[in-house]
């Protein structure tokens, strides 16, 4: 019996080569690969898999633990299993198993420190062999490496790891008690293997752990160490991966900076720096910059002298770069940036099969988008969905539900405002999301039944008014009726309990939304009506009360949050609940100590919606104008956005005009500063027409004279006083006044 | 030709004044060289880097930055393309430029100036108008460009400031780069560039009034863009450097400044340059100029001479303060209101830089 340990670099291409024709020169009967045993039954669908693709182990029982190796084209465990594969060979992970893992409590435990000699014995290698960059020397010494024995390759990496260990050692170095472990856990693997009688036994892990896999020493003290260790059930499946997942740190170690790099040196055996230049600048020639093949030239030639002044035999990723900047984008940084995210790193994304097993929330997912016919992909994308069709309807749906349980793969771009059947999405799905499909798995079973149980649970634990009004927005998109009754009970809990009306009132406007526009999505809106009746039992009760003592800002808020509230009450409410409003309203508008603007702006309310004839505003105008300082709040609560309002209502326009032709000199004089501070807010082609309107003759539409202390009749003008008053008024709303 | 000592010369030129270390260099060079260079890619490299050598010889670092760009620049003239140092004023484009010429052809004096007044002869060929009228076109009435001499000797010609050339000038280079000939059409002859002709261009694309290049010509260009330093320190490490240097070859009998004097004025030019101060917390207006390393070295040799001719041989605030007045503020009415909130809100509130405060304050009396 013989075992040969084949050290790598994982996700290295070179390593992969290696192991790939060492395998085939070995011929083993097993295959042993560093890696997490509960992975081993995943390996018959290898064959179906498209990389790069992660092995994920989770424990369903303590949710948001988990652990993924992925695995590109160019690991050599992945060429490993692919081996084993095709040759029809068994093959086994033997590395501490995933239970173990992820019982273990000081985190989810991946790489060593990456300054460790463990973390990077490549790094004190390649100093030892006086290179200062030890990506680069690896490359230069396996990676690149196109032939040769790669047997004699793995026993130098094992004699140079040796040494190495030794050295370490010497330098203070001990093995951490994880590591300890993970390599009697290997250990044991392969004395298990040796006794089920294999001929060739081949095993692939990362070079580090070649010297301690080499030889066998008796199997009690491992035996020892691994006994009593704790662990938790552990479910493992395949999940995609993208390459730009590769870059990052997970399972085996650090993470590779330049995946797509690692993928063309795997895929290209010839003309490696050329084919590479070719292809970015087909790259640049698709974006419309120019790069013509005499600069490709030009580059691969530049790439070989920088590759030659720094010693290198071949132009390795750094020398194209720098190549790459100086002639193809000459000097600018732009384009390279967009050639290392296409081409250096890459937007590959893995396929896994439908038949690997899924917890059933993925299968649901799956199931789901199959039945839309709508694909995850790792780009941008963005669809416009009408809300009218079934099945766009549907997606909307999955895509909000999928929101909710924190898989943002679709934003809305452009929200569905009130009349409109169209819904905006950018899409982007990233691999992550899977494992957070998986991680969403205990709250259900299907996408719907799992995102209206994180509604409910968020509903109960939401501390803010606020939050459980966005929560019954979020449900009726999402279509969750299930969730609605958790929702609009907290909700109504909650209204009870809250003494701060101005958040009920902004409660109401997406409540009214949903009761009015609901409809679109054929939500079951009866429970919202009911909430919606009873918080606005409540406003009506504490509006008045709420609008005292407020500072000015309170006094803005409020004033938002009120007519915030009218506008959905006029969407939604009943005639007797707008007369309850209404009511309110006009408490405010006869309390003492209510803020000025707020005062002005029920009364205006109230006169438009006939609550308040025109005398009594005018009543209220004239008693509020008389206070001096409140005057200028009261006026520009009352007047507030309506300039064009003010122009075509002749009610409105005739009771200002009334009033302010009824002042008295001395409060003309008062007064004009107030109107004219308030005039102010209006537009100027708005006050140029309220200037021409009051030039055009006073009385418009007017029935009957409502002077209060004024000259008299109608028919009883004097001309040419009435004219210099006009000239004033016309000047104090910001016209001009021409000579006649 | 051009190793004789220096004799008196204000400044010698970088083959004179460091022929001792290229003289080192390339003894111990002993690994291959392109057709006609006087040293191999590797100890160009390190002629510019600096180091040390097997034999002890010290080389001074000519530029400080980053290796990568220099092994760029010079393996693009190991493969006889032409090189374009692009960057803002002050990033040591000719500086570089000038040493890369030395290292390689030994000689760095193949120069074409480029100016609004550059003409075509300055880049292809003049007439000796004498000779031209006596004799008629022969080619001892010709005036060779420097551009042309390069070419039959095989040397790299430096152009400065390329972009500053008229277009249609610049685009006299076309020629002589694709096809590495320029003809005299005159005497219907041609010069053939030999092995080791190359040219080194600088251009700055922040300036007002170049002239861009054109795109056929910048194609026939490999770019590499010098940055500006981008650490504080290594930025004080440079104007430290250079300094002393300039004070040694203007004989000041000024000290060099100390170090804490260097880094202040240092981070003026950086605060300024981007806007924001070093703790983070403030933003500032900036100037129009664009305050380089350059100044920052100016600034402190002028300074040294202020010290040595009218102060006390040491370089302090009010030394600085003419200089670094003059680097900022180069249109007063913009840089004076940028470079008086900076003297109100920054210099003046960081209590060690009082003398700085009240030094700079002393010499603007419209404000007072």
């Amino acid at each position: 019996m013989t075992v040969t340990v084949l050290g790598v670099r994982h996700h290295g291409p070179g390593s992969a080569r290696a192991v790939r024709a060492a395998l085939t020169a070995l011929a083993p009967d097993l295959i042993l690969i560093e890696g997490p045993p509960e992975a081993g039954p995943l390996m018959r669908y290898v064959d179906a898999l498209v990389p790069p693709v992660a092995v994920l182990a989770h424990a369903p029982d303590r949710p948001g633990r988990a652990a993924f190796w992925p695995f590109a084209d160019f690991s050599p465990e992945w060429q490993a299993a692919r081996f084993a594969a095709q040759a029809g060979r068994p093959v086994r992970f033997i590395d501490l198993p995933a239970a173990v893992v992820l019982a273990d409590d000081s985190g989810t435990g991946d790489a060593p420190a990456p300054d460790s000699i463990s973390g990077d014995p490549l790094a004190w290698l390649s100093r030892a062999a006086g290179h200062d960059d030890p990506e680069r020397w690896w490359e230069d010494v396996v990676e690149h490496r196109l032939g040769g024995d790669p047997l004699e390759l793995f026993a130098a990496i094992a004699e140079a790891m040796t040494e190495l260990r030794v050295a370490a050692q010497a330098d203070g170095w001990t093995a951490s008690d994880r590591e300890l472990r993970r390599e009697a856990a290997m250990r044991q693997g392969i004395r298990a293997a040796s006794r089920e009688g294999c001929d060739q036994i081949a095993v692939i892990c990362g070079a580090w752990h070649v010297p301690a896999l080499a030889s066998l020493p008796p199997a009690r003290a491992d035996a020892d160490l691994l006994r009593g260790q704790p662990r938790v059930k552990v479910s493992a499946t395949w999940v995609p991966w993208t390459a730009e997942r590769l870059t990052y740190a997970s399972g085996y170690g650090a993470g590779v900076s330049s995946p797509g790099w690692y993928a063309h040196l795997w895929r290209t055996s010839d003309h490696i720096a050329e084919r590479w230049v070719a292809r970015v600048a087909a790259l640049l020639r698709e974006k419309d910059l120019a790069a013509s093949p005499a600069s490709a030239v030009e580059t691969v030639r530049l790439a070989e002298a920088v590759a030659a002044i720094r010693g290198r035999s071949l132009p390795g990723l750094s020398e194209l770069t720098d190549a790459v900047l100086a002639v193809l984008c000459q000097g600018d940084q732009v384009p390279l940036a967009l050639i290392n995210g296409q081409l250096v790193i890459g937007d590959e994304l893995g396929v896994v099969p439908q038949d690997v097993p899924t917890v059933p929330l993925q299968a649901d997912f799956e199931a789901t988008c199959r039945r839309l016919r709508f694909r995850p992909a790792a780009a941008y994308r963005e669809v416009e969905l009408d809300l009218r069709r079934d099945t766009d309807r549907d997606r909307s749906r999955l895509l909000h539900r999928l929101r909710l349980l924190g898989i943002y793969w679709g934003e809305v771009t452009s929200a569905q405002s009130s009349g409109t059947f169209r819904e905006g999405w950018l899409l982007r799905w990233r691999p992550e999301y899977v494992v957070a499909l998986i991680e969403r798995a205990r709250y259900g079973t299907t996408i719907g039944s799992a995102a209206a149980a994180v509604v409910t649970e968020r509903a109960g634990q939401a501390a803010e008014f606020s939050q459980i009004t966005a929560l019954v927005e979020a449900g009726v998109r999402a279509d969750l009726p299930d969730a609605l009754p958790a929702v609009t009970a907290a909700l109504e809990q909650r209204s009870a309990r809250t003494g701060d009306i101005a958040h009920l009132m902004a409660a109401m406007p997406p409540l009214a939304r949903v009761l009015r526009y609901g409809s679109v999505r054929q939500t079951d809106t009866d429970l919202v009506r009911g909430v919606l009746d009873s918080i606005l039992v409540r406003i009506c009760a504490g509006l008045p009360a709420a609008s005292l003592s407020l500072d000015e800002q309170a006094a803005a808020a409020m004033l938002a949050a009120l007519e915030a509230a009218d506008a959905a009450i006029a969407l939604v409410g009943s005639a007797e609940q707008a007369a309850a409003w209404r009511a309110a309203q006009r408490g405010v508008a006869d309390l003492a100590g209510a803020p000025p603007v707020v005062q002005g702006r029920c009364v205006r309310l109230l006169l438009d919606a006939g609550l308040l004839t025109p005398d009594e505003a005018q009543q209220r105008l004239a008693r509020a104008l008389s206070s001096g300082t409140e005057a200028v709040a009261w006026l520009e609560g009352f007047l507030r956005g309506s300039g064009t309002l003010l122009l075509r209502d002749d009610p409105l326009w005739n009771l200002l005009d009334d009033w302010l032709s009824g002042l008295s000199e001395a409060a003309f004089d008062a007064a004009l500063p107030l109107l004219r501070r308030s005039f102010s807010q209006f537009s100027g082609p708005e006050r140029r027409q309220m200037g021409v309107k009051v030039r055009a003759g006073l009385a418009v539409g007017r029935s009957g004279p409502a002077d209060q202390g004024g000259t008299g009749q109608d028919d009883d003008w004097d001309e040419s006083r009435v004219r210099r008053v006009l000239d004033v008024v016309a000047i104090a709303l910001g016209g001009s006044v021409a000579d006649e | 030709m051009t190793t004789a000592p220096p004799a008196n010369v204000l400044r010698p030129h970088a083959e004179q004044e460091y022929a001792a270390e290229l003289a080192a260099l390339a003894a111990s060079d002993d690994r291959p060289r392109p057709p006609a260079w006087k040293l191999s890619p590797w100890a160009v490299v390190s002629y510019v880097l600096g180091g040390t050598l097997t034999d002890g010889t010290v080389i001074a670092p000519k530029y400080v930055g980053v290796r990568r760009l220099v092994e760029v620049a010079v393996a693009t003239l190991a493969t006889d393309r032409a090189l374009l140092l692009l960057g803002a004023p002050g990033t040591a484009k000719t500086w570089l430029s000038e040493h890369l010429a030395a290292a390689i052809s030994g000689d760095s004096t193949l120069l074409v100036q480029g100016t609004a007044g550059t003409s075509e002869e300055a880049v292809r060929y003049g007439w000796n108008y004498a000779r031209l009228i006596a004799e008629g076109p022969t080619p001892g009435a010709l005036v060779p460009s420097p551009v042309m001499t390069a070419m039959r000797d095989g040397k790299v010609v430096r152009a400065e400031e390329l972009t500053r050339m008229p277009a249609e000038v610049q685009d006299a280079l076309i020629t002589v780069l694709s096809e590495k000939t320029l003809p005299v059409p005159e005497l219907g002859i041609e010069v053939q560039a030999v092995p080791g002709f190359t040219l080194v261009a600088t251009a700055n694309d922040r300036d007002r009034g170049v002239n861009e290049m054109s795109s056929a010509l910048k194609r026939r260009f490999n770019t590499v863009v010098l940055p500006l330093p981008a650490t504080e320190d290594a930025e004080v490490e440079i104007v430290t450097r250079r300094v002393a240097e300039l004070g040694r070859a203007l004989q000041l009998p000024a000290e060099p400044p100390a170090l804490a004097e260097i880094r202040r004025v240092v981070q003026v030019f950086r605060e300024l340059r981007s806007g924001v101060t070093q703790d983070g917390r403030t933003t500032l207006k900036t100037p129009t100029g664009t305050l380089s390393t350059a100044g920052a070295i100016s600034v402190l040799t002028n300074g040294m001479t202020l010290a040595a001719h009218f102060g006390d041989g040491q370089v302090n605030a009010a030394d600085v303060a003419a200089g670094l007045v003059g680097a900022v503020v180069r249109n007063p009415t913009q840089d004076g209101v940028a470079w008086n909130e900076y003297l109100e809100a920054v210099v003046r509130e960081r209590s060690e830089w009082r003398d700085l405060y009240r030094a700079c304050r002393d010499l603007d009396v419209t404000i007072e």
